[in-house]
């Protein structure tokens, strides 16, 4: 019995929720390998002893890069390094491209698929623990099949080395890509116009604004805040509907999960739906003019006040 | 002309406290009331833009018990032309099956002279989260599919498809038909009209029974995670409390000491 990790790659390393993942994995016995989606050239040496360190001894690759992103290609590319490792479940991220790659192998597979699994309760037969409505509940889930195949959701478990750390293998699968497979792809990637916010899921600060804010023009001090922090700006589901602040930088269960070490949500009430992607915060300060707030009541300390005063007194207190 | 299907889901509104039913085996919706994903309403949305757009119909297709026509109505009520509703008890059918029924109400209408060259689905439901029903359908009709779009715009036999991807916005092109998930935030759900909600009542909706028995979802049984127990720890009131929040920050190593 083995198992198989989907790795993504962010800024040069192996993605903390693919390190989470690799984590995860070794709690289900057996070897551990990996694979990135891309050429053997190319792949950062951190990548490759990003997952050294979590046990791994095999790192397959694909034999060149596929020319743009389409996920029945990569489904390919995953169906071949399975052959080639002999795995018997397929593990990776919870993020979109994990879960919707795993799907298609899946589906190709005919087995089922679990999304977003927190914790295993059973090995032999494979029963996991998964996040449902938007991680307000939790599922128990058997997982049958002679592949088992499930995603894991983000920061379930922190990343921790392996017990015996080797060196790893870097092996490219031999595949073809038939034509059908590119039916859909992606033709190109269009910069974000509104700042970088793609950290917001690894961010160690997070600032966050909610429908406190006012507007769209009410988060200068939020965004000043988070650069002070070094940090990144999240913000609630409210304010993206309104328009206030793009789709991505979204906090929730329609949005992204962040697990920073502090989390500064600014005028968010904190329902269940944001409640979903911040929970895994160590530390959250809320800035809220209402003390029964469930975002208040349930943070670790708190300052009753409206944001558009106590964020500017913090930035001068920081100087 | 562009026929869109759009799927939707009837899901209890999870935006207060979740309850479970007393066997543990579903969310008892009857006192938070009963809505359709967000993902979804959107999806309803790019789909009217669609049809509207190049002069095509859109169905809007539920599986579920004979109330989920309820969210079939709403949709009628902002613009769908028909529904289908494919009776069957949900907590029964699991991703594989549900994609299952779809693609036979897809193959039935296609024979009858309706072919839906875009198939619309929510990214993922609100309640099972298992996204995966709209790639398991797009195998079943032998048809491509991208997950997560938020804007759909059909030229000819090709969409181009546009969503936020870790980089910026991911555009994709695919050919004509295709199967597209949608994630909310692209688009504004419309609002219905008196005149919409009139002709909603008397809108066409058809009931179909799935023609295969179901696999199942897996599921053993839910919980709730007890909430968690932290007493807060108030810094103060207003911009006074701000060189406490500073020394907080200062303890936590977030900012020099």
């Amino acid at each position: 019995m083995s198992t198989l990790v989907l790795v993504e790659i962010e800024e040069g390393r192996a993605a903390l929720v693919s390190r989470e993942t690799l984590t995860f994995a070794r709690s289900l016995g057996g070897e551990v390998s990996a694979l990135v989606v891309g050429p053997a050239e190319g792949l950062p040496e951190a990548v490759v002893a990003d997952c050294a360190e979590q046990g791994v001894t095999t790192v397959y690759t694909a034999p060149t890069a596929p020319s743009s992103y389409a996920a029945a290609a990569w489904a390919t590319i995953i169906e071949a390094a399975l052959d080639a490792s002999g795995a018997t479940s397929l593990l990776a991220a919870g993020t979109p491209r994990g879960n919707e790659l795993l799907a298609h192998v899946a589906t190709r597979r005919d087995v089922a698929m679990g999304a977003n699994v927190v914790s295993v309760s059973s090995v032999e037969p494979l029963q996991v623990v998964r996040q449902v409505v938007g991680g307000a509940a939790l599922e128990d889930m058997a997982l049958g099949g002679d592949l088992r195949v499930f995603t894991v959701a983000g920061h379930a478990v922190e990343p921790a080395a392996a017990e015996s750390v080797g060196a790893a293998t870097v092996s490219p699968v031999a595949v073809e890509i038939p034509a059908g497979d590119l039916r859909a792809r992606l033709v190109r990637v269009e910069g974000h116009d509104s700042g970088d916010t793609s950290g917001l899921t690894s961010a160690k600060v997070v600032v966050g604004a909610g429908r406190g804010a006012g507007g769209p023009d009410g988060f200068d001090g939020v965004i000043a805040l988070a650069d002070k922090l070094g940090g990144a700006l999240g913000v609630s589901r409210v304010v993206t509907s309104l328009g206030w602040r793009p789709h991505h930088e979204q906090v929730g269960q329609t949005g992204s999960r962040i697990s920073p070490d502090v989390y500064i949500p600014c005028g968010i009430s904190g329902a269940i739906q944001h409640w979903a992607g911040c929970a895994s915060s160590k530390t959250i300060i809320a800035i809220n003019t209402d003390p029964d707030a469930p975002m208040v009541t349930k943070a670790t300390y708190a300052v009753i006040g409206d944001m558009h005063e106590v964020v500017p007194a913090i930035l001068d207190a920081l100087g | 002309m562009t026929n869109v299907l759009v799927c939707v889901k009837r899901v209890p509104d999870s935006s207060g406290e979740v309850t479970l039913t007393p066997d543990g085996l579903a969310v008892d919706g009857r006192y938070s009331g009963y809505t359709m994903s967000n993902h979804e309403e959107a999806a309803v949305e790019v789909a009217i833009q669609v049809a509207d757009a190049t002069g095509g119909t859109v169905t809007v297709l539920t599986l579920g018990t004979e109330d989920a026509v309820e969210q079939l109505r709403t949709a009628l009520a902002v613009g769908a032309t028909d529904g289908v509703l494919i009776e069957a008890e949900p907590d029964a059918f699991g991703p594989a099956d549900i994609a299952s029924a779809i693609a036979s109400v897809c193959r039935a209408r296609e024979s009858a002279g309706t072919a839906y060259d875009l198939v619309l689905l929510g990214n993922d439901a609100a309640d099972t989260g298992d996204f995966q029903v709209g790639i398991r359908l797009a195998y079943a009709l032998d048809r491509p599919v991208v997950t997560g779009m938020q804007t759909v715009a059909v030229q000819g036999d090709q969409a181009e498809l546009r969503g936020e991807g870790p980089e910026g916005t991911e555009v994709y092109e695919v050919p004509l038909p295709a199967v597209v998930t949608i994630l909310e935030g692209g688009v504004s759900p419309r609002y219905p009209s008196v005149m919409g909600r009139m002709k909603a009542k008397k809108a066409p909706v058809e009931t179909v029974t799935p023609d295969a028995p179901s696999v199942g979802s897996g599921r053993v049984g839910l919980s709730v995670p007890p909430p968690p127990a932290t007493s807060v720890t108030i810094l103060g009131e207003g911009p006074s409390a701000a060189s406490a929040v500073v020394d907080t920050l200062k303890q936590l190593g977030v900012v020099g000491r």
